[in-house]
């Protein structure tokens, strides 16, 4: 199964697991129609964005940028290579759609970049994909083979004169280089250590060209959107948040997984959709956007709708779409020492207070998780964030430090019991039960 | 140092990069190398920087800096499971305590025959699937619970 619950799907629509990825049933789903009628009709650059501006499609890596306007940056006389970069190193923790788009609908990343190349006179592009996903990664290649056989891609596209090569390029294990300029630079062959900004890639990106860098799920929406139109894209889903959307939803429900649904779905109706929570324990918390989007308790999640604004009105973010589901049976002070132990882990420590930073952090939960916390101690975890964030190169200082504050500020009990009882406030037997590892053991 | 096949593959990756731009492909002629060798010894990343025509100290900094390179040897499997918090939530933290205690060893190990080593990982982009295990950095292993587990290590001999 290619995604286990779909409203309205537009990416996900029609497709048969792994059976129906190929160039031939993409093109019998009308795939590579929109490219052949834009080249073949000459449509202008300027109607391709605009018709992405018209659909308000943000980007699905994580910020939410407007894709249309992104687009409108690219210098349009520029003597040389430009370049289109898709970004598919998913390692945002929670976070497994692209995984899914590159595996079951290959070629409408590839018709979204060649479309995106179009636009923005760009001549070459590359697919950053996640280095632990090799069979993915191989998936790709092959769909490019197929494409690059058919003309859809390379010199000259079916007689049009447009040229656009591409290929992908696999990572090797390093969180960093999903953040764009660390990732130009990981293509380069270097360490995938962010740059200062500006320059932004739009003027000085891969090798020093002008480049514009979106997400797998960004390019993927692209032929659909200029096939319905902008605006009846935007019409799935409501005003300033268009269309539909993956969600990968993992954790504490019954049936993980990721879903299409509309912009605005209800949260209630989502959880619905994967069956409810496992085990039928009650909902404690969800983080909504990818480990680095601040966590939200259960109920205030319960009243929200999926989309960028009403999320962030409640305090989150819906970032990458990844909704972590935590149920009663989770301890908040090890999960958070869990996700401080990875940006730890993962910071490329160019910064002094992202590197120092994420190590206080680590520390700091870790001992207190263990019985070590002083009362001190969320005092100090509070003074660590404000002196990481904000004064970094890239966000991942900010990202390391959200989820601190924000399972501090929602679960501050149990952080004052660890620290006053050394013990947890969720019974040690009742604790992880939620994982259904030791169930199924007996 | 490295077999005709083995830089096939090479001139393959070399092929996707500006012709001035060869150091692009050192990413993935270092995985080729690993993948050839097992582990990634220092004369392995200096004949792959000679290759490309860059320092080999550069290629020594990639080698380093991204975590599925093995700069030291490894058992026959290398094991790595992740434990991420998505991954947890669903049994992904317990696989790797069944795993530690089957294999007998602890993360970062390999086993005294030296079939496994075991290792620890951050997301792997695969959380609907926990618990995922990455075999070799090539093969995805998904729903790992118990019985997948012994089956797994039964099948690699
Ligand atoms: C630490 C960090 C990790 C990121 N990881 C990813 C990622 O895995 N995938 C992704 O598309 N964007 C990621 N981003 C966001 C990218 O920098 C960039 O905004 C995005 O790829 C732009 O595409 P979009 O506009 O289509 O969303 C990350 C950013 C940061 C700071
Ligand atoms: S914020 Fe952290 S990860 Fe980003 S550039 Fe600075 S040290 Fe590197
Ligand atoms: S957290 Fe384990 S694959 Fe994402």
């Amino acid at each position: 199964m290619a995604i286990l619950g779909a409203i309205n799907p537009v990416l996900m629509a029609g497709l048969d697991g792994d059976n129906s990825w190929q160039l031939k049933d993409y093109v019998a789903r009308g795939g590579y129609e929109m490219l052949k009628k834009i080249l073949a009709e000459n449509i202008p650059q300027e109607q391709v964005i605009a018709e992405v501006k018209a659909s308000v499609l943000r980007g699905r890596g994580g910020a939410g940028f407007p894709t249309g306007l992104k687009w409108s940056f690219m210098p349009r006389s520029f003597p040389g290579d430009k370049y289109v970069v898709c970004n598919t190193d998913e390692g945002e923790p929670g976070t497994f759609k692209d995984r899914d788009l590159i595996r079951y609908n290959p070629h409408a990343v590839i018709e979204g970049m060649a479309i995106a190349a179009y636009a923005m006179g760009a001549t070459r592009g590359y697919n950053y994909i996640h280095g632990e996903v090799w069979e993915m990664y191989k998936r790709f290649e092959a769909a490019l083979d197929e494409a690059r056989a058919a003309g859809f891609i390379g010199q000259n596209i079916l007689g049009s004169g447009f040229s656009f090569e591409l290929f992908a390029h696999h990572g090797y294990g390093a969180y960093i280089c999903g953040e764009e300029t660390a990732l130009l630079e990981s293509i380069e062959g270097k360490k995938g250590q962010p740059r200062f900004k500006p320059p932004f890639p739009a003027s000085f990106g891969l090798y020093g060209k002008p480049t514009t860098i979106n997400n797998t799920e960004t390019f993927a929406s692209i032929p659909f959107i200029l096939k319905m139109g902008g605006e009846s894209f935007l019409n799935l889903g409501k005003p300033n948040n268009g269309g539909t959307k993956l969600f990968s939803v993992s954790g504490h429900v019954n049936r993980p997984g990721n879903y299409e649904i509309p912009m605005g779905t209800p949260f209630s109706e989502l959880l619905q959709m994967c069956g409810g929570m496992r085990g039928g324990r009650k909902l404690k918390a969800v983080i909504p956007g990818g480990s680095s989007s601040p966590v939200l308790p259960g109920d205030v999640m319960m009243d929200c709708t999926m989309d960028y604004d009403s999320i962030s009105k409640a305090g989150s973010m819906l970032g990458s779409g990844a909704v972590i589901v935590m149920d009663e049976s989770t301890c908040m002070v090890k999960s958070l020492e869990r996700l401080s132990f990875f940006y730890y882990e993962e910071s490329c420590g160019q910064c002094t207070p992202c590197r120092e930073g994420t190590n206080w952090l680590y520390k700091v939960v870790h001992r207190i998780e263990n019985g070590l916390g002083r009362p001190d101690d969320l005092d100090l975890l509070s003074s660590v964030t404000t002196n990481i964030m904000g004064r970094t190169i890239c966000a991942l200082g900010d990202a390391a430090s959200m989820p601190v504050q924000s399972f501090i500020k929602h679960f501050r009990d149990e952080f004052a019991h660890h620290i006053e009882h050394k013990t947890c406030l969720v019974p040690k037997d009742v604790q992880w039960a939620g994982s259904g590892f030791h169930k199924v053991a007996s | 140092m490295f077999t005709a096949e083995t830089l096939q593959k090479f001139d393959r990756e070399v092929a996707k990069y500006p012709a001035d731009q060869k150091q692009s492909a050192v990413m993935a002629c270092l995985a080729l190398a690993q993948e050839e060798k097992g582990w990634l010894p220092a004369e392995a990343i200096e004949a792959v920087a000679h290759y490309l025509g860059m320092p080999p100290m550069a290629a020594m900094e990639v080698a380093t800096f991204y975590n599925m390179y093995d700069l030291k040897p490894v058992g026959k499997y290398k094991l790595t499971v992740c434990t991420n918090l998505p991954c947890a939530l669903s049994g992904g933290y317990h696989a790797a305590e069944y795993l530690k205690q089957k294999l007998g060893i602890e993360m970062g190990e390999t086993t005294p025959d030296g079939r496994f080593t075991l290792r620890e990982g951050e997301c792997m982009g695969a959380c609907g699937d926990a618990p995922v295990m990455l075999v070799n950095n090539r093969s995805m292993c998904s729903f790992m619970l118990p019985e997948q587990i012994d089956k797994l290590l039964e099948e690699l001999k």
